[in-house]
Order: C-alpha cells, then sequence, then structure tokens
C-alpha cells in the first residue's frame, strides 16, 4: 500500500464544503454573555476616570467591569505571559487583559460589558465615557529607535532588548576590511496585518458545581493556552479544557494567550455562566498582533568574483506596546538564516528589540524567515549589480557545497543545515520559468521603448522549520519544548485511532496523517481515524506553527505506528507459533519467513489484542502505543522562485504576470496538499510585496483597520502559478521537511527583485515595500529628474 | 418586527429587531451556520448567499429587506447529503484549506456559471474579487470554477 506520495483528496472537505463544520461563533449555548470591548482611542494616555452608569443601565447589560475593578477581583494570578524572555535582562513591562491606569496602545482594553446579545453588548460598550489624559506616542520603530518619548511612562527607554549572534568577530571584521565587493543595504519590513478569514473569537462555559472550564478558541496553540491559561489565572490546569473547532485560518494571528481568552475563562469562572467574544474584523487590527514590523541594515562583504566572504546584519525590531508569546524571538528565529543558501565564512548579526505604542507583534506566517530570506535575497541582487554579473550567476557561484548535495552541512550562523542540493533546483525553475526567453522579452520591450516594461526576479531561499529541538529552545531561552506527541491505536474491530497533539486550521492533518498511519500499519487510511484539537482528547501536545506539524508531529505518528508494530509482531509470532526474529510484516500482514501461507493480519492481531485470551508472556492487552519525538534538528526547506512583473512606466503600476515555484520540502506525503500551502504562501508573500501594510498616523492610529482599506489580494490580483518541487529528503525518518510557510519566504523578495530589475535601466536598485503604484511612478519620475 | 422568507425550500419566519442583518437572522435565528461572517465591511464575501437567484453579500441586507425573497444558503445548495457539482469541483481540485471562505466562494461561483456559463479564467478572477481567501493563493478556486463550467470544461 502506498497511500504517502499520492494526492489524496481532504477529507476534511465535506463538512467544510457543506456548511456543517462548526467554527466557535456557529457553537451556541444557553446562558451565554456577551463581551463588547471598551478599547482606548489613544495609543499613549493615563486614564483619569471611567464612568459607566449609563451603559450598565443599557438594555440587556448584565455587567460592565473596568481594569481596576478587575484588578480589585483578582481574576488573574499573573500578567499576559511572554513565553521567550530573549535575554537574561530583556524590558518586559505587564501586560494584563485590561489597563487599569495607562494605556499603551490604540485599541487595548480599558473595560468590558457583558450582555445577553452581541448587539447589545456593541451597543453599551459605546456608552461607557472614559476620561484620558493623552501622553506623548512613539508612533513608529524610527520614533522607538529615536528614543525622544517613551512608550511607557515608567521606563526611561524603548529598548527591551540587545541580541548578539557574532560567531567570530575577528573574522568578520577581517572580511569586511579584505573585501573586495561590498554592499551596504537597508530595508523595511513594513507591519502587516494576518487576517485570517475567520476572525478569532472565545467562548467560555463553566460548570459551576463541577469547577471545570471548558474553552472553545479560535486559536492554533490549545495546548499552549491550556497551560498559560492555568499560569496567568490560577485555575488549575486539570480542571481547564481548551477546544480548537474547526479553525479558519490562522498564519501565526491565532497563535498567542489573548486579553480576551483569559477574560472569557476567568469571568467565566467567577460569574458561572458562559461567557463569549466573536473579533469584529475592524477590531482585528488591535485585538489580535501583528507581523513584520523591522528595520534591517545587511551587509555583504565579497571578493573579486563576487563570492562572499563576510555578511553582516543589524535588526531594530518593533515589539509593539508589549511582550507577547513570542513577540521578541520572532526576529531571531531570522537570524540564523541571513546566510541564505550561501557559502559565507564569516557572518553576525545583531538585533535590538523596541517598544512603540502600537498593536504588539508577533507571528506572522514565516515568522522573522521572510524578513530574513528577504534580506539577503535584495542584498544578493545588489551584489550581483555590483560585481556586473546575472542574478542566477551570483548565486550559482555562491551556493552552498558549490550547489551540489550535502546532509548535515555545518554554516556560519552555527547551525547544521540537515540537507540541501540547491544547485538543480535553481536550474529547474530557470527551465521552467523559460528564463532566457524572459530576458529576449525582456530586451525588446526596453529596445522598443515600450510602456510596459519587464521585470524578472529570482529568491533562492532556505527556511528553518520543524521547531523545534528542545534543547536548542532551550539555548535561546524559551520557555518550552519543542517536541510533539501522538498516540496510535489499533480498536478491536481493526480500524485505527490516531490521537495527535498538531492542531490543524486548514493544513488537511487529518488526510495526511492518515496516509501516514494507512501505509505504517498497512490497512486502509479511510480505515484510520484522527483526533486532535482538544486537550481532554488528546492532552498532550505542542499544536501548530514554524511549519512544524510533518517533520515533529508526523514523526511521532510515524514512530508511534513503527511501536505499535513491533508489538503486534510479538503477539503474531506466540500465534503463528514462530520466533519473533522470523516474522515479517509487509502491507498489514504478519508472515513468517520462509512459510508465506502462515500469515496473519494486523487487524487478526489487533482484535487478539483485545481479547487477550491468547497473549505471549508478559505482554499487556491492546495495541496502542505513545511516542513524544523530540527531534534531533530542525529541517531547511529551500527552493527557487521566479516572479515576473509588467511595470506600467506611465502609472507605476505593477502586475504580476507569471510566478514560477520549484520547492524542497523533502519527501511529500499529499502532493496536492504541498501545493496549496505554497500557492496560498506565495500570494501572502506578494501581497506584503504590492498591497499590504498595516498605516499609522503620527499619533499612532491606524488608517486601515477594515477589510475596505486593508488589501488582502482577490483572485484578480493575482495569476495562476506553476509549480515544481525537487527532493532532497530531510534526514529524520520521514524525510520530510515542511512547507507551511515556504511560499511567503520565497515571494516578497522575488517579487521585489523582479521590480528592481525592471526598473533597473532607471538606476533604480531598491523599492519600498509595499510598491504601490505611486511609490513606482515616483521612483520612475525621481529617476527621470522629472518634477510632478 | 415579524418577517417571513422561504430559506432553503422552506418557509422560515421569526420576529426580529428591524436592524437585524440577514447573516445574522440566517445564523443565530436559523441556526444556519454555514453562512459565515470574515469582516463587518461587505468586502471578504464568506457569507454569501443566493437571494432570488443571485448572489449577494447577507451582511449588506437587514432582514427585513429579504421579507418575502427566496434564499439559499450553502446547506440548501445540494439536497440529500449530496454535493453540489461544484462543491465537488472543490473537493477534487483542492479548491479550500480552512473552509471558512468556502461556503461564500461556492455560492459566488455558482451564481457566477449561472450568469456566465462560458467565463474564461480572466472572467472568473474578476468574477470573485468580491469573495476574499487567505490560503489557497486562489489558483485551485479557479481550477475548479472552471472545471465545473465556463472555458475550462
Amino acid at each position: 500500500m502506498n497511500a504517502i506520495g499520492t494526492p489524496m483528496k481532504r477529507r476534511e472537505d465535506p463538512k467544510l464544503l457543506t456548511g456543517e463544520g462548526k467554527f466557535v461563533d456557529d457553537i451556541q449555548v444557553a446562558g451565554q454573555l456577551w463581551m463588547g470591548m471598551v478599547r482606548s482611542p489613544f495609543a499613549h494616555a493615563k486614564i483619569e476616570s471611567i464612568d459607566a452608569s449609563a451603559a450598565e443601565d443599557a438594555p440587556g447589560v448584565h455587567a460592565v467591569y473596568t481594569g481596576a475593578q478587575l484588578q480589585e477581583m483578582e481574576l488573574w494570578i499573573a500578567p499576559l505571559p511572554c513565553a521567550w524572555p530573549v535575554t537574561d535582562d530583556m524590558v518586559n513591562p505587564p501586560h494584563f487583559p485590561v489597563a487599569a491606569e495607562e494605556v499603551h496602545h490604540v485599541g487595548e482594553i480599558v473595560a468590558v460589558v457583558l450582555a445577553d446579545s452581541r448587539y447589545e453588548a456593541a451597543d453599551a460598550a459605546e456608552l461607557v465615557v472614559v476620561d484620558y489624559e493623552p501622553l506623548p506616542a512613539v508612533a513608529s520603530i524610527e520614533a522607538a529607535v529615536a528614543d525622544e518619548a517613551t512608550a511607557h511612562s515608567e521606563l526611561d527607554s524603548n529598548k527591551a532588548f540587545h541580541w548578539p549572534l557574532i560567531p567570530d568577530p575577528e573574522a568578520l571584521d577581517a572580511a569586511f576590511a579584505n573585501a573586495v565587493h561590498t554592499v551596504d543595504a537597508r530595508f523595511v519590513q513594513q507591519r502587516l496585518i494576518p487576517a485570517p478569514m475567520e476572525p478569532r473569537g472565545v467562548l467560555a462555559i463553566p460548570s459551576p458545581h463541577g469547577g471545570e472550564i471548558t474553552l472553545y478558541s479560535a486559536t492554533q496553540v490549545p495546548h499552549i493556552l491550556k497551560v498559560m491559561i492555568a499560569a496567568t489565572s490560577g485555575i488549575s490546569e486539570a480542571k481547564l479544557r481548551i477546544i480548537a473547532p474547526a479553525v479558519g485560518g490562522g498564519f501565526g494571528a491565532k497563535l498567542n494567550v489573548n486579553p480576551d481568552e483569559l477574560l472569557a475563562v476567568t469571568l467565566a469562572n467567577r460569574l458561572g455562566r458562559p461567557v463569549r467574544w466573536t473579533e469584529p474584523r475592524s477590531e482585528a487590527a488591535f485585538s489580535t498582533h501583528q507581523g513584520r514590523g523591522q528595520l534591517q541594515h545587511i551587509e555583504l562583504a565579497a571578493d573579486a568574483d563576487g563570492k562572499l566572504t563576510g555578511v553582516r546584519v543589524h535588526i531594530d525590531a518593533d515589539m509593539g506596546a508589549y511582550m507577547m508569546l513570542i513577540t521578541p524571538g520572532v526576529p531571531l528565529l531570522g537570524s540564523f538564516l541571513y546566510t541564505g543558501v550561501y557559502d559565507v565564512p564569516a557572518f553576525g548579526f545583531t538585533c535590538e528589540g523596541h517598544f512603540t505604542n502600537l498593536t504588539p507583534t508577533d507571528a506572522y506566517r514565516g515568522a522573522g524567515r521572510p524578513e530574513a530570506s528577504y534580506a539577503i535575497e535584495r542584498a544578493m541582487d545588489l551584489l550581483a549589480l555590483e560585481v556586473g554579473v546575472g542574478p542566477d550567476e551570483i548565486r550559482r557561484r555562491n551556493f552552498l557545497a558549490g550547489g551540489e548535495a550535502f546532509e548535515n552541512l555545518d554554516v556560519a550562523s552555527t547551525l547544521t543545515f540537515d540537507s540541501g542540493h540547491y544547485g538543480p533546483n535553481l536550474e529547474r525553475a530557470l527551465e521552467l520559468a523559460d528564463y532566457e526567453g524572459l530576458r529576449a522579452e525582456q530586451k525588446r520591450r526596453r529596445d522598443a521603448g515600450e510602456r510596459i516594461q519587464m521585470g524578472i526576479g529570482l529568491c533562492t531561499y532556505v527556511e528553518i522549520c520543524g521547531l523545534a529541538p528542545s534543547r536548542a529552545l532551550g539555548g535561546l531561552n524559551y520557555g518550552a519544548g519543542g517536541w510533539e506527541h501522538a498516540t496510535v491505536r489499533l480498536l478491536p474491530t481493526g480500524k485505527a485511532e490516531v490521537v495527535s497533539g498538531s492542531t490543524p486550521h486548514g493544513q488537511g492533518h487529518e488526510t495526511s496523517w492518515s496516509q501516514i498511519v494507512g501505509d505504517k500499519l498497512g490497512i486502509d487510511p479511510a480505515d484510520v481515524t484522527v483526533l486532535h484539537s482538544d486537550t481532554a482528547i488528546s492532552p498532550l501536545g505542542l499544536d501548530t506553527y514554524g511549519s512544524r506539524s510533518l517533520s515533529v508531529g508526523g514523526v511521532a505518528i510515524a514512530a508511534a505506528c513503527d511501536k505499535v508494530v513491533e508489538k503486534a509482531k510479538l503477539i503474531a509470532a506466540h500465534s503463528l507459533e514462530a520466533s519473533p526474529d522470523d516474522i515479517q510484516f509487509e502491507a498489514g500482514v504478519f508472515s513468517v519467513a520462509g512459510s508465506p501461507d502462515q500469515t496473519v493480519a494486523i487487524q487478526e492481531v489487533a482484535f487478539g489484542a483485545f481479547t487477550a485470551h491468547d497473549l505471549p508472556d508478559g505482554i499487556e492487552p491492546n495495541l496502542q502505543e505513545q511516542v513524544s519525538f523530540d527531534p534531533p534538528n530542525f529541517a531547511f526547506p529551500f527552493g527557487t522562485h521566479v516572479a515576473v512583473v509588467d511595470i506600467d512606466e506611465e502609472t507605476g503600476e505593477v502586475r504580476l504576470t507569471d510566478y514560477i515555484a520549484v520547492d524542497d520540502c523533502g519527501n511529500q506525503i499529499n502532493p496536492m496538499i504541498v501545493d496549496g500551502q505554497v500557492h496560498g504562501g506565495i500570494v501572502q508573500g506578494v501581497a506584503q510585496a504590492l498591497w499590504e501594510e498595516a498605516v499609522y498616523d503620527d499619533d499612532g492610529n491606524c488608517q486601515n483597520p477594515s477589510l475596505l482599506d486593508y488589501l488582502v489580494p482577490s483572485a484578480a490580483e493575482v495569476p495562476s502559478i506553476v509549480t515544481d518541487s525537487t527532493i532532497t529528503p530531510s534526514t529524520n525518518p520521514l524525510g520530510v521537511k515542511g512547507v507551511g510557510e515556504a511560499g511567503t519566504i520565497g515571494s516578497a523578495a522575488a517579487v521585489i527583485n523582479a521590480i528592481c530589475d525592471g526598473l533597473s535601466p532607471h538606476g533604480i536598485t531598491d523599492m519600498l515595500m509595499p510598491a504601490t503604484p505611486q511609490r513606482v511612478w515616483r521612483a520612475i519620475n525621481d529617476a527621470k529628474g522629472g518634477a510632478a | 418586527m415579524k418577517v417571513e422568507m422561504t430559506v432553503n425550500g422552506e418557509s422560515r419566519s421569526a420576529d426580529v429587531e428591524p436592524r437585524t442583518l440577514l447573516v445574522h437572522f440566517l445564523r443565530d435565528d436559523l441556526g444556519l451556520t454555514g453562512t459565515n461572517i470574515g469582516c463587518d465591511t461587505s468586502s471578504c464575501g464568506a457569507c454569501t448567499v443566493h437571494i432570488d437567484g443571485e448572489s449577494v453579500k447577507s451582511c449588506t441586507v437587514l432582514a427585513v429587506q429579504a421579507d418575502g425573497a427566496d434564499v439559499t444558503t450553502i446547506e440548501g445548495l445540494a439536497g440529500g447529503g449530496e454535493l453540489h457539482p461544484m462543491q465537488e469541483a472543490f473537493m477534487e481540485c483542492h479548491g479550500l484549506q480552512c473552509g471558512y471562505c468556502t461556503p461564500g466562494m461556492v455560492m459566488a461561483a455558482t451564481s457566477l456559471l449561472s450568469e456566465n456559463p462560458d467565463v474564461d479564467e480572466a472572467g472568473v478572477r474578476e468574477g470573485l474579487e468580491g469573495n476574499l481567501c487567505r490560503c489557497t493563493g486562489y489558483h485551485n478556486i479557479v481550477k475548479a470554477v472552471l472545471s465545473v463550467g465556463g472555458d475550462g470544461s
């Protein structure tokens, strides 16, 4: 049986296609109270007074609580958690679900209304009168670095931490001192609003007599949430059950411990009634963290041939107003990747985190890695210009292992890349794109002086996923491990159940896991049921983020299957009256070596293990095994993306016309799902390059919080995508890497490289993201020396 | 106010506040939660349903405005536990991942094809412009729609 590697249709689909799938807001319970959030209109202000009397008298209102009242009620024992204090002296101002004295970003909650309906909760929230004393706001990362005003009144600087990774400072200095060619470039990673299509939502259901609380949350991380809610609320972990029902996308936005989650649980616990909230989309710019937000400075040193000798990077990272779950760690996730797929002898990276009076930042698809890939891939194009070779050639000259296949290769950023084979991957992408043909067409248009010019951009990325070896996380001061848990059991009827600690929100885990279990146990994948996302059913787990589900969770499942087969083999040997050493297992059937007619199917063994009438001595009944798999290394997928753009030189409009992606995520369990992940990831990265940015005014007001103004692309803005893959297996037992973030990590750089390539006859070498028509037109106009 | 309409072939009525949006009426009063809400500015299309055969974002309509109308939601697109050809095509082409935009996308796509059976890829992309998806990059959604009708069939 070979389910692995086939594009099986997803078992998740029929429910989702018919409306049967239940998201948090679809679940209604009797007696529920809706929360309505009163949010600060100021980025930085003292709360002078709050008058909630009109709201309290409004129809349907049960109660209104201010931050000060909630503090007196002692609903929590600790602030909202930051699990990644990246340095011992990191500054981490306390962050409570509701501000009591001072607000630090627009949209911070200052009071909570509880009412019988969502309409009444929203109405009453508007009746709460808050008197603020505005304070100077730090409304950009540039302002934070300048440090003229502080985002928190009690702090005398906005600087939160300084984190260096400079393995050999002398070698790095020497590389730059002896360089023939250098590049010195600065890039801006604008703030992005993650915008999964399902807004976040919570529903906490107490059982006042039993003491248990069930929280439904639109989250990627029910297991992490359970630990963190216990730690912040003081409610026993054993009394908390967290369920992530159908979850409508995440992209990192649902990888946090949010004020609303803690409020719902603690208020439901205190009041003895269900408490719920569904995020209105236009509040999401304040109530859910944002992504990116970095100023990058990258320098390259190279020899006369353009071979890299050193890479030096400094990042100023916008933390926003508070440290959320992994806010400070996000830029560090990229730190190891600023040397990209290249052989770089000397490397240095420093990062400073800064507070602003803006919505906190945290993980967003790729989390630190798209930023790193963007910087090195943009800088490599600048090096190509400097050296006078094409962007393809500069990459060939610098590939690790000369573009040949490698395993377990130590790189300058102190990591060991599991496997790679970069040369053929690049060549395949160039062939698929008809790179020579594209260059010819570009030349034709240039020679003809056409209005619509063409740009061609490359990105050869590597990413780090499969988060993560627990020891490595410990070394980075992360507050948890990176293992994943799986339980596999064969039921008496021969069907299998797998319980996974990975928590899907669109990735098709149920389908992929059934393929793995089907092959491993030699049964029909249709006979495999996958259970997940409910801490009562799956008590152990570390959830889904960082492209980890397959290379950590999937490997755990495979290992648990192996243990099941191992035990089943002992039982089979007993029933076949043979030595376990002589038992073979293939396609779900145990047989005796040399006696092929002596067989027993794994389903029969399962029934025998259940009845336990005739088990070998010392063998326990039932076939159920569990594994907590801690990966010995990260996985390093890679790929080549080629973006082709049309640039209207008169309007500045950029249109992505073609996109070719050749990704290598190692072995593929379900190529259809892999392709889908790549498509979606690419469009998210393209959107960063061309359309998306959370724009703030000088007072820290987000100018485009709704989907009217925040330009999530539609089908009309993007082309179909050409995908292919090379396969370089990872070193883990399944040979798998990860693919959830790859598209996003490759695409922003490819698109901006294409724009700069198209505009190179004007001497234009850089373009801010998003590359709006205005920015592109202005760059062309400035280059021509013209006035508008 | 009392509203009465046909929803998925059944006559339904309820007393609602005049300001109740059709999407909230469908979800909260009738329990038809297949129609999702993805925004509050009529931008995302997750709440798309058919009113008298045409696709409409049900967050742009008050329940009282749909009084007397014939409304079809995702639950009523195909009968008897079957999948509509468009639903089958989405499954076949992997046109959904998290599934949140999917009911609205499927309703918009069926309406698009009934208005323009010969639509080409550009027409599908333009026609679905009002429905946002964050997972698929639209590639497989477009493929699915063209596999049901249009010049891809």
